[in-house]
């Protein structure tokens, strides 16, 4: 399997994926069970997304403490209500300050 | 002039995701090349599989020398939540035929976090279109202005870049965070038994075994 190989199955099965939750059929749709579950289902995801880009790194656990002060920065921006670029900017702004000054 | 301020707030709203989670494009263009990939392959992956995640493992894997199969399985595996997206937007965006195979390129994290945030029907529509073109165009640029800049920029990790993605995540997350303790501590179990499962299961894994958390809310 080439490199090329791969890319073209992510991009054909990641757009197949998309569509097939925007074509499933109504009865899927009104189970209140499943849009409980679609509705739930985001949250963990982006946690565990959150979790998994800021503590790990090659498939091990990792604390990088300047990803972390990062990360605290933009919890201290979201409780200061800030707005979402702000947000982002004083996130890397400090991560990257704070990989200079730990060197 | 009701309708008129919420849609208003949904272009803004959307335009604001979609350029801020875009520039980090760049991240991703940069990290695609560091792993091996050509400036082409990592282009054809930001227009055609469009979801950010999923290109990020495809590219660490490379990077990690993992075997290709299971890094195409990984990157799909992650992909597979955009599926649940879909099911939940399709109500929202009601759409058919043509327009139906071009929105679903946009079902992703961010659009659906901004459509599912606006107060109605109309401006959770103007959300996602908003959304998607802009991120769609910023990502796009991005990954190119990455992926060539790389071996000028060297390390992206030193501006800080590699932080914008959780962030981006975070702030989505936040008002529905605020707003309840149950998704709260849906959210905490998540990431719990993502960072538990990460040192036994392959890249990507993970992040979908988190969703046993939201059986356990729901078996309540």
């Amino acid at each position: 399997m080439t490199l090329w190989w791969a890319i073209a199955a992510v991009c054909a099965g990641c757009y197949a994926l998309k569509l097939a939750g925007l074509a499933a059929p109504r009865r899927v749709l009104d189970h209140p069970g499943m849009r409980r579950f679609a509705e739930l289902v985001p949250v963990a995801l982006l946690a565990a997304l959150i979790a998994v880009q800021t503590f790990t790194a090659q498939g091990g656990l990792s604390f990088d403490p300047a990803r972390t002060a990062g990360l605290g920065a933009a919890v201290v921006a979201l409780l200061l209500r800030a707005p979402f670029l702000v947000v982002l900017a004083s996130a890397a702004v400090v991560t990257a300050l704070a990989r200079i000054l730990l060197g | 002039m009701e309708e008129t301020t919420s849609r208003s707030a949904a272009v803004r709203d959307g335009l604001g995701v979609g350029l801020a989670v875009g520039l980090s494009g760049i991240a991703f263009g940069a990290a695609a090349v560091t792993a091996g990939l050509s400036v082409p392959q990592a282009c054809v992956l930001s227009l055609l599989a469009f979801t950010g995640a999923s290109q990020f493992a495809l590219t660490g894997a490379v990077a990690a020398g993992g075997d290709l199969l299971a890094a195409t399985l990984g990157a799909l595996l992650l992909g597979g939540r955009n599926t649940l997206y879909g099911l939940r937007m399709a109500d929202l965006l009601r759409v058919r035929g043509a327009r139906r195979l071009l929105a679903a390129h946009g079902v992703i994290d961010e659009t659906t976090a901004v459509t599912m945030a606006q107060p109605t029907p109309e401006a959770a529509r103007t959300g996602f279109v908003t959304t998607f073109a802009g991120l769609y165009a910023a990502w796009n640029l991005t990954t190119l202005a990455g992926a060539y800049g790389t071996s000028f920029l060297g390390d992206p990790g030193v501006l800080g870049l590699d932080v914008v993605g959780p962030v981006a995540f975070l702030a989505i997350l936040w008002p529905r965070l605020a707003e309840s303790a149950e998704l709260r501590w849906l959210a905490a179990g998540a990431a719990a038994i993502a960072l538990c499962a990460t040192p036994f299961l392959p890249a990507g894994v993970p992040v979908l075994l988190s969703a046993v958390a939201v059986l356990a809310v729901m078996l309540r």
